[in-house]
């Protein structure tokens, strides 16, 4: 009853001055006020006596510290024969570790309100804890039983390795998987770690020595780092991580030589069938560059006009003006090595061969001249939506991760808007002439070859090879 | 001169550790359009969201126009009468603003996630949009989505496996004229019979401020907020009253068994009931359920399914909790070689023992504590708190329900969880679909 009164007693107030309101013009839309700059809490730098080196940035907004332990280390450092043994070794992590079982490990962890997971990417793994501050010690000690005293035992190996079989079995179900698939084998080829991937016959040879001694050589101070952020403060964390990581192993970082992956050499075409899918998954792309390459943020400009956002120019053709797709759109991957630059977008079967052509359309137009209301949408949306990535305790972890990974300035996040917003046209124009180039591209198509292959034809972008889902994926496993 | 703002990350709600309060302090008032706006000031990051949410989903469709909720979501981002076509995203990504929108059963929302200096653009497009869509409308613009439609269906549901089963789920669940008794997604010929005439009746019907409730939270002034807001929604007309959907609530009657082939390589089995409408007795009981059942490696159906018998690849469950009615689902994909009658029965023995046995208290703890942690790290973000502001006040009245949510939850004992799953989840009142790879239809649940 309270209530409705209040909200009565609101629009009466509100009607008498609603007549003074300000009537909205709406001839234009209305100009922005200067944009705040983000200037982020220091970055603090220490290390613990065995020489772990830790990176704190405080955020008391809520009662939560996020703590990572970052192992640089990931799928590419993966020897021939043994794909996926960095993701299986992270994932029996905490699987049974110090006096704990799997199963009790869990309980404990989730009794506590916590949250700890393990991780394993190309080029870093690690395990990321979430934990209320009121609890952190108790969560800590949990977390430092999994990151030194995995246990590795041999029911749990085999428990994981079956369901990584079973896993292998529903990627010939998903198309996306299969796109993925095939475009880093036919881009990167075998011959290197990133043209490779987890299959039976490696899934088959993991051994709980292997699983020991990826565990000894990557878990050492010199390859590894904590990034703690939130509800905590150096002072009071300090004696807490001594306790718990400072029997962290002393030892140097391994970095495997990585090699140079080849360009891409003119047109190739791949059609990898599958019958009966309602939508073509397209790729298409070809070798970029790596983070921190001198002409990155003309990169990120570049890329978000042409595929980086939802008015970009892909989505806008293929979604927008065509109706062939749900979404189109495309990506720089920056990695240590020179990632992937990648467009896609999953199109009805019955108008791939347009929707690729499209695609073409818009490399083209990529080249050409820029307008300056691309230029100036392209570098606002990228730099004035920076901020954004800073929320979460979380999302600070992650870039703080980046900056460790990529060994970037401790300013490189307050002085990253300056910097995007510096970015010209000539810079745009020259990265897109660069690195968008029609003539050398990979093009990849998932779907229902009978139905597509006419269309594709007809685009005359030169020869097609065909492909079956057991050619990327391999014979189905059995089980 | 660049404004800087240093910021210091301190505390911006209240959450009193001792007495387990959690509250989002917020400001509420109603515009003489009959407009519900809530305000909450959280200057963690430059950036603030604007969130609107429209009370009218799916549940409100006529039969025979089906998935047109949705569609119209996807119409509201194409222009209005002061916004050309392809502006209302260029003019935001143009400010550093990402903005999106989804539509539910119950009520479609869309929002603005941008820097806290764009504020003035954002309610201008909203305000846009609510007062004066229809000039700026043709056919051209309603077909254009239409396709746009078409393919997100493909995508979400038919290229992908095990989707088409979602897609016959509802028709299964509900009385034919139950206004969940369709996807939200609608069906193919629905979507090629709306025409224009419907996309201004439903306009018109459904798209009045008195049927919205507008959430910013954020790095925001409250005082300056709330004057943008009086103008920009000042000539916003009010609309007609809304007509009311008031479905008899559904049961099911008996088990409905299916059989779905797929183009998949393991067999899955799917398990749903009817249960109570969101926030109603019950719907907090089967939400610990359902974590009792699959949340964690201790979880029972894991346990026994995944980490025991290693039967199943995974296993998943969750209530889908709406205004009229709510579902509840067990989702188990099998291990290859097993059929869906083991996965089967090695379930129904666990929900049998819910139902015979009170759960232990360190169990019930464990997901307690779970939540709690869910409802304190959900605070960190601006977008899901004005999502969940608007939320809250649609389902119960109060924005900042935030505390009584969570009390709702503490207050369940082992007693409760027993009786709710021996009340809700019947063996004689669900369905049962059992989704096979194409010809094997040997490896179904058979009664």
């Amino acid at each position: 009853m309270k209530k409705l009164i209040y909200i009565l007693l609101c629009v009466a107030l509100f009607s008498s001055g609603v007549a003074l309101a300000q009537k909205p013009d709406r001839t234009t839309p209305p100009a922005l006020s200067k944009a705040k700059n983000l200037q982020l809490p220091p970055i603090q730098r220490f290390s613990l006596s065995n020489g772990l080196p830790v990176i704190l940035m405080e955020k008391h907004t809520v009662p939560l510290v996020q703590i990572n332990l970052l192992i640089q280390t990931g799928s590419f450092d993966d020897p021939a024969g043994k794909e996926g043994l960095s993701n299986f070794a992270m994932d029996l992590l905490d699987e049974g570790a110090g006096a704990f079982s799997s199963l009790q490990l869990a309980d404990e962890i989730e009794f506590l309100g916590a949250n700890i997971s393990t991780y394993s990417g190309s080029f870093a793994s690690g395990i990321n804890c979430a934990a209320s501050s009121a609890k952190i010690e108790a969560t800590l000690k949990l977390m430092t039983d999994i990151a030194l005293n995995p246990t590795f035992a041999e029911n749990e190996i085999e428990r994981i390795r079956k369901n990584r079989l079973n896993g292998l079995l529903q990627n010939y179900d998903e198309p996306n998987i299969i796109s993925r698939r095939a475009f880093d084998r036919l881009l990167y080829d075998k011959s290197t770690p990133y043209g490779r991937f987890p299959n039976e016959a490696s899934i088959k040879t993991y051994s709980k020595d292997d699983l020991t001694a990826f565990h000894k050589t990557h878990f050492v101070t010199g390859n590894s780092t904590l990034i703690i952020v939130g509800d905590v403060t150096q002072q009071s964390i300090t004696p807490v991580l001594e306790k718990y990581f400072g029997s962290f192993p002393k030892g140097q970082a391994t970095t495997a030589v990585k090699p140079v992956p080849q360009q891409v050499k003119g047109r190739q075409i791949y059609i990898v069938d599958k019958p009966g899918a309602a939508q073509s998954v397209i790729r298409i792309g070809r070798i970029g560059v790596p983070r921190n390459a001198p002409d990155q943020d003309n990169i990120e400009v570049m890329n978000t006009i042409l595929g980086g956002s939802f008015a970009s120019r892909l989505n806008t053709n293929l979604r927008e003006t065509h109706g062939y797709s749900y979404g189109a759109g495309s990506a720089f991957s920056f990695w240590k090595i020179p990632g992937p630059f990648i467009a896609s977008s999953s199109v009805q079967t019955d108008v791939t061969g347009p929707a690729l052509g499209e695609f073409f359309v818009e490399f083209k137009k990529i080249r050409q001249p820029l307008p300056d209301a691309d230029l100036t949408r392209g570098k606002n949306y990228e730099a004035l939506g920076y901020a954004g990535n800073f929320e979460t305790s979380r999302d600070i972890a992650s870039a703080l991760v980046d900056l460790v990974l990529y060994q970037l300035p401790d300013n490189y996040f307050n002085t990253y808007v300056e910097k995007i917003l510096a970015v010209n046209k000539k810079g745009v124009e020259a990265a897109a002439k660069k690195y968008i180039v029609p003539e050398n591209m990979l093009i990849v198509i998932v779907g229902d070859k009978a139905k597509i292959e006419a269309g594709v034809q007809k685009l005359n972008l030169g020869k097609i090879t065909y492909l079956t889902i057991e050619d990327i994926l391999g014979k189905k496993p059995e089980l | 001169m660049k404004i800087t703002l240093t910021i210091i990350f301190n505390a911006l709600c209240c959450i009193s550790a001792a007495a387990q309060e959690i509250n989002v302090p917020y400001e509420q008032f109603t515009l003489p359009n009959g407009l519900n706006v809530i305000l909450h000031k959280d200057n963690t990051i430059p950036r603030a969201t604007v969130n609107v949410w429209y009370h009218v989903g799916s549940g409100s469709e006529k039969p025979k126009r089906t998935g047109f909720a949705h569609l119209f979501e996807h119409i509201l981002f194409e222009g209005s009468q002061h916004v050309p076509e392809g502006k209302f995203d260029e003019w935001l990504e143009a400010a550093g603003a990402n903005n999106n929108g989804s539509t539910t059963e119950d009520r479609t929302n869309y929002y603005e996630d941008i820097p806290s200096n764009a504020l003035d653009l954002a309610l201008f497009l909203e305000s846009d949009r609510m007062g004066f869509l229809l000039p700026s409308l043709n056919a051209g613009t309603v077909d254009g989505q239409r396709d746009v439609v078409k393919n997100e269906r493909r995508q979400s549901y038919e290229n992908r496996p095990y989707g088409k089963a979602n897609l016959e789920l509802p028709a299964l669940l509900y009385p034919q004229d139950h206004p969940y008794s369709w996807p939200v997604i609608g069906s193919m010929e629905d979507l090629s019979a709306a025409s224009y005439q419907d996309v201004v009746d439903f306009f018109t019907t459904y798209y009045a401020p008195g049927n919205a409730s507008l959430c910013i939270a954020g790095d925001i002034d409250l005082v300056e907020t709330r004057k943008a807001i009086e103008k920009w929604f000042s000539d916003v007309p009010a609309g007609k009253p809304v007509p009311k959907v008031d479905p008899p609530t559904p049961s099911l009657a008996t088990e409905k068994r299916q059989v779905m082939e797929d183009n998949v390589q393991l067999p899955r089995l799917m398990m749903v009931w009817l249960t109570p409408p969101a926030y109603h007795p019950g719907s907090a009981e089967l939400d610990l359920i359902s974590s009792l059942l699959t949340r964690g490696k201790n979880s029972r159906l894991y346990k026994r399914l995944v980490y025991e018998l290693q039967i199943a690849q995974s296993v998943s469950s969750f209530s889908d909790n709406k205004k009229f009615a709510s579902e509840f689902y067990i989702i188990a994909t099998a291990r290859q070689g097993v059929t869906l009658s083991q996965l089967e029965k090695a379930i129904q023995e666990e929900i049998d023992k819910l139902k015979n046995e009170n759960p232990e208290k360190r169990e019930l703890d464990r997901i307690i504590n779970q939540f709690e942690s869910g409802f304190i790290s959900q605070l960190e973000s601006s977008g899901n708190k004005a999502d969940q502001l608007n939320q809250y006040y649609y389902y119960t009245g109060n924005p900042d329900y935030f505390n009584e949510d969570f009390q709702r939850y503490r207050a369940v004992n082992g007693n409760d969880i027993s009786s709710a799953t021996r009340q809700y989840l019947k063996d004689d009142a669900r369905v049962v679909m059992s989704i096979v790879p194409t010809g094997k239809t040997e490896l179904a649940a058979q009664k």
